[in-house]
């Protein structure tokens, strides 16, 4: 069912792509940064076809004629949103542009980022204007399964012009997130016991349900029923059968060891997610080799983030734990992060340069397993690029350009 | 209780305040001397000068003795001289609009809320306040929410160290607490009732209020000191008439073009002394704002939206207000953006196209003279207060760190302490107990 899903998606892709103008550019860039491989002083990028034709010192790289030449300063990969809720929160706020969290049911993923993304949504273009090319996106924290995630494209009119992973992973929440605040009709789970009780249980069921479902596929015996179909245990027996991976949004200390707990029981694929306390467990989550989309330094340091440091991601890169940037999620102002500014501060306190554009491009397109399109200037990949007219990371330097699948989506000086 | 007898109260409440505020002086002047200290090697940012690219600045009893090129300062015998070679010092950052402290104001009871001080709901050791001096701020407006149409009285602080929100206190000349008045228009004062429902009943209910101080004012005119004739006392209209005396600044919590319009018409009507803040469309009505002479606390978020109110904030305010002549300072509106990044929101202007040197103003003397502080603080210039930052370079640079923040001559953050690092990049346990959640979660749910 997924698959087809994705297939119809891809068809979609296609289609669009047919009709997309022309999609060969070329990017001269006094510096580029391939991101696996060494940076390039005065480089060249070509794309063709939307794709990443050649990359190399201007004197060794041919630009054809008739192909558009663009100039920056710096010139990196399209960068990664490993973690966000645009496209599903709107930017307005108002109670019927929210479609990132579901209060009805404590556990419930059987609900698809895309039937909620909304691809004109205006922070979408606005993270398209700083660079950011790609957003794993989709429920939010704060139920204990909230949802699905995608990973789209920050351009594109339609979900299906913008979708590259329509099922990316199922997003849950360990900790005070997961608990319901009073008033919300529901009583459970009140606290952090039952709501690891809740999840364990579902999984423990969507385990019996994949086994019977595996039973039935065998063709075996014929007198056994096979189970009805059940949208809920789909999603989930894709997370046990490691298809998908679970990304555990957990901020203290015990609720990281809470989702290192589970996942050893259950033997799923965990991506932590937030973790503003890992700093503490740097160690044991090392030994765990889970990779963490580490919070947003600037998030706000208050309840479940009040021991978060500015460091954690120096920290991590020094520990060669596997992490990337995400812009989380907002409930007021601003309304979505923009990871380019995170990835920042991050350098202030600590972070290499490279380490960081790392943490923007290739680590976070490893975790979200599509670093076989993204997430590097290497040919085949595709054609995104992102465009500055001096240090990404430094406050005063400018965002000057955005190219996605070869073609400029943003030519804004932002 | 008879007229007289309260007429006699408020004499002799007046002469207790006075009395209380000259221990308060005398207790800070002793505290405040130390020796003389002259840092040298420094660029030095005056703001109001050009900058020094090595300079002294020369400290004595809390105040700046002098500040000038290596050199041309002469460092008295007995001076302890620190060699602050490469790094760069800045003035004082000055916050013109901050909710650290845990500070409150009127509840969810009544739409305006004169009567209400937040000097009554600070916690002074609430981590915000170490976040605030790690970000090199050293002194802050503190302003309750914009739930209400009037939210409180507000306060300016100097970021010292003490141990009551009194030792922390700005006074007026005449020693009363300083600080300002916190109002708001545009979508979060619009409630169910008592609360206004539309932006004319929002109007109206502002209206009406300074039309009852002006009768206040002009009742208390006509007594003439004659007990007899003077009316009840009112908290409420009390602060008001100082409001219309020009004792008391309106802080103005304004986004939309024709909500900035509305606070301008009002402050027209009753000649107030008005500072708009956030005023995410400042861009849209720059000239007028310019044409009024008022001035503007301006906020810059990493994105647009969150509520209507701000769904054309952009980055283009900055130069446009600078271009037509407004006077701009900056704000964290804390835990909105953190106390301990204030810098960046200047690096932000300058990336967005102001100058570097109104941006550095915008941190520091702007805020001064939004706060009517500027004699004493917000430049580098001989006899203001010794509030001024170690940087480790460019102020707009983000790999800038704050070495330290000084305040009337005394140390108050240093980046090589451990306590201070930890509170400067976050660490467990740093920041608890954790400060304006309460506020955050509380009726406004974080309103700006």
């Amino acid at each position: 069912m997924i698959a087809g899903a994705r297939l119809a998606l891809c068809a979609l892709l296609l289609v669009a792509s047919v009709t997309a103008q022309s999609q060969d550019i070329a990017v001269r860039g006094k510096m580029v940064y391939p991101v696996t491989g060494e940076p390039i002083q005065d480089g060249v990028v070509l794309v063709r076809e939307g794709k990443i034709a050649a990359v190399g010192r201007a004197d060794r790289v041919r630009i054809p004629n008739g192909v558009e030449v663009i100039d920056a300063a710096v010139v990196t990969p399209g960068l990664i949103d490993a973690r966000s809720v645009v496209g599903l929160a709107g930017y307005l706020n108002q109670p019927d542009d929210q479609d990132q969290i579901e209060r009805s049911e404590a556990i419930q993923p059987e609900l698809r980022a895309i039937d909620a993304y909304n691809a004109r949504e205006a922070l979408i273009g606005w993270l398209r204007s700083f660079g950011i090319t790609t957003v794993h996106t989709g429920h939010a924290p704060g139920e204990v399964i909230s949802g699905q995630t995608m990973i789209v494209k920050t351009t594109g009119d339609t979900v299906a012009d913008s979708v590259i992973v329509p099922l990316a992973m199922i997003a849950a929440t360990l900790g005070e997130g997961a608990v319901v605040e009073n008033g919300n009709g529901r009583k459970s789970p009140g606290n952090r016991s039952k709501a690891v009780a809740m999840l364990r249980a579902e999984l423990v069921k969507a385990r019996g349900y994949a086994e019977k479902k595996g039973t039935e596929n065998e063709g075996g015996d014929e007198e056994k029923e096979p189970p009805s179909r059940d949208l809920r245990l789909d999603a989930l027996a894709a997370v046990l059968a490691g298809e998908i991976p679970l990304l555990i949004t957990a901020h203290r200390h015990n609720d990281i060891m809470t989702a290192l707990r589970v996942q050893e029981e259950f033997g799923f694929r965990l991506v932590l997610d937030g973790a503003a306390e890992a700093h503490q467990l740097l160690d044991v989550i090392k030994a765990a080799d889970v990779p963490v989309l580490i919070h947003a330094p600037m998030a706000r340091a208050y309840g479940e983030r009040e021991n978060m440091s500015f460091t954690t991601p120096a920290k991590l890169a020094k520990e060669q734990i596997p992490f990337a940037f995400q812009s989380g999620f907002e409930g007021y102002v601003p309304k979505t992060r923009v990871v380019l500014f995170e990835a920042a501060v991050a350098v202030q306190h600590g972070l290499p340069f490279e380490r960081a554009l790392a943490g923007l491009t290739i680590e976070a397109a490893n975790i979200l397993g599509i670093e076989d399109r993204v997430g590097s200037i290497e040919v085949g990949k595709d054609g995104d690029l992102a465009l500055y007219d001096g240090d990404p990371f430094e406050y005063t330097s400018h965002a000057v350009g955005t190219i996605i699948d070869g073609v400029q989506v943003s030519k804004l000086e932002r | 209780m008879t007229r007289t007898s309260r007429a006699l109260k408020r004499v002799a409440r007046t002469a207790a305040t006075a009395v209380v505020s000259a221990v308060f002086a005398v207790t800070l002047m002793l505290t405040a001397r130390a020796e003389t200290i002259a840092f040298t090697g420094a660029r030095i940012i005056p703001v109001t000068a050009t900058p020094i690219e090595s300079g002294t600045l020369l400290v004595r009893d809390g105040k700046i003795a002098a500040v000038g090129a290596s050199g041309s300062v002469r460092i008295p015998r007995g001076a302890r001289a620190v060699d602050v070679s490469g790094t760069v010092i800045v003035p004082g950052l000055v916050d013109s609009h901050s909710h650290i402290g845990e500070v409150a104001g009127g509840d969810s009871s009544a739409p305006l809320a004169p009567e209400t001080r937040v000097l009554d709901s600070i916690n002074i050791r609430d981590a915000g306040f170490k976040r605030a001096r790690a970000g090199g701020i050293t002194s802050v407006n503190l302003m309750a929410g914009s739930g209400l149409l009037m939210s409180g009285q507000t306060i300016y602080v100097k970021l010292r160290k003490g141990n009551t929100i009194e030792s922390l206190a700005y006074r007026t000349a005449d020693g009363r607490i300083a600080g300002g008045m916190k109002m708001a228009n545009g979508t979060n004062s619009r409630r169910d009732p008592p609360f206004p429902g539309t932006r004319a009943k929002s109007a109206s209910l502002v209206r009406q209020q300074f039309v009852a101080a002006q009768e206040y004012r002009d009742k208390i005119r006509r007594a003439d000191g004659d007990a007899d004739k003077l009316p009840d006392r009112n908290l409420g209209l009390e602060a008001l008439v100082e409001i219309l005396d020009g004792e008391r600044v309106v802080h103005h919590h304004t986004h939309r073009h024709d909500d900035i319009v509305t606070a301008l018409r009002l402050r027209e009507e009753f000649g107030y002394r008005l500072v708009l803040h956030h005023v995410s469309e400042a861009d849209r009505v720059a000239a007028e704002i310019a044409a009024a002479n008022v001035p503007v606390s301006l906020i810059l978020v990493d994105s647009p939206g969150g509520k209507l109110e701000a769904m054309n904030l952009n980055f283009e305010s900055p130069p446009v207000l600078e271009k037509a002549g407004v006077d701009v300072g900056f704000h964290t509106d804390d835990y909105i953006t953190d106390s301990r990044l204030f810098l960046r929101m200047g690096a932000l202007a300058v990336r967005t196209g102001m100058s570097r040197e109104k941006a550095i103003e915008a941190l520091t003397l702007a805020n001064a003279r939004i706060l009517e502080l500027d004699g004493r603080i917000g430049s580098l210039e001989e006899d203001k207060d010794a509030d001024f930052v170690v940087l480790s370079g460019d102020p707009f640079s983000v790999y800038t760190r704050v070495l330290e923040t000084w305040v009337e001559g005394k140390k108050v953050f240093d980046l090589d302490d451990p306590d201070d690092r930890a509170v400067a990049e976050g660490a467990y346990g740093a920041l608890m107990p954790y400060s304006v959640a309460h506020e955050f979660h509380g009726y406004g749910e974080g309103h700006r």
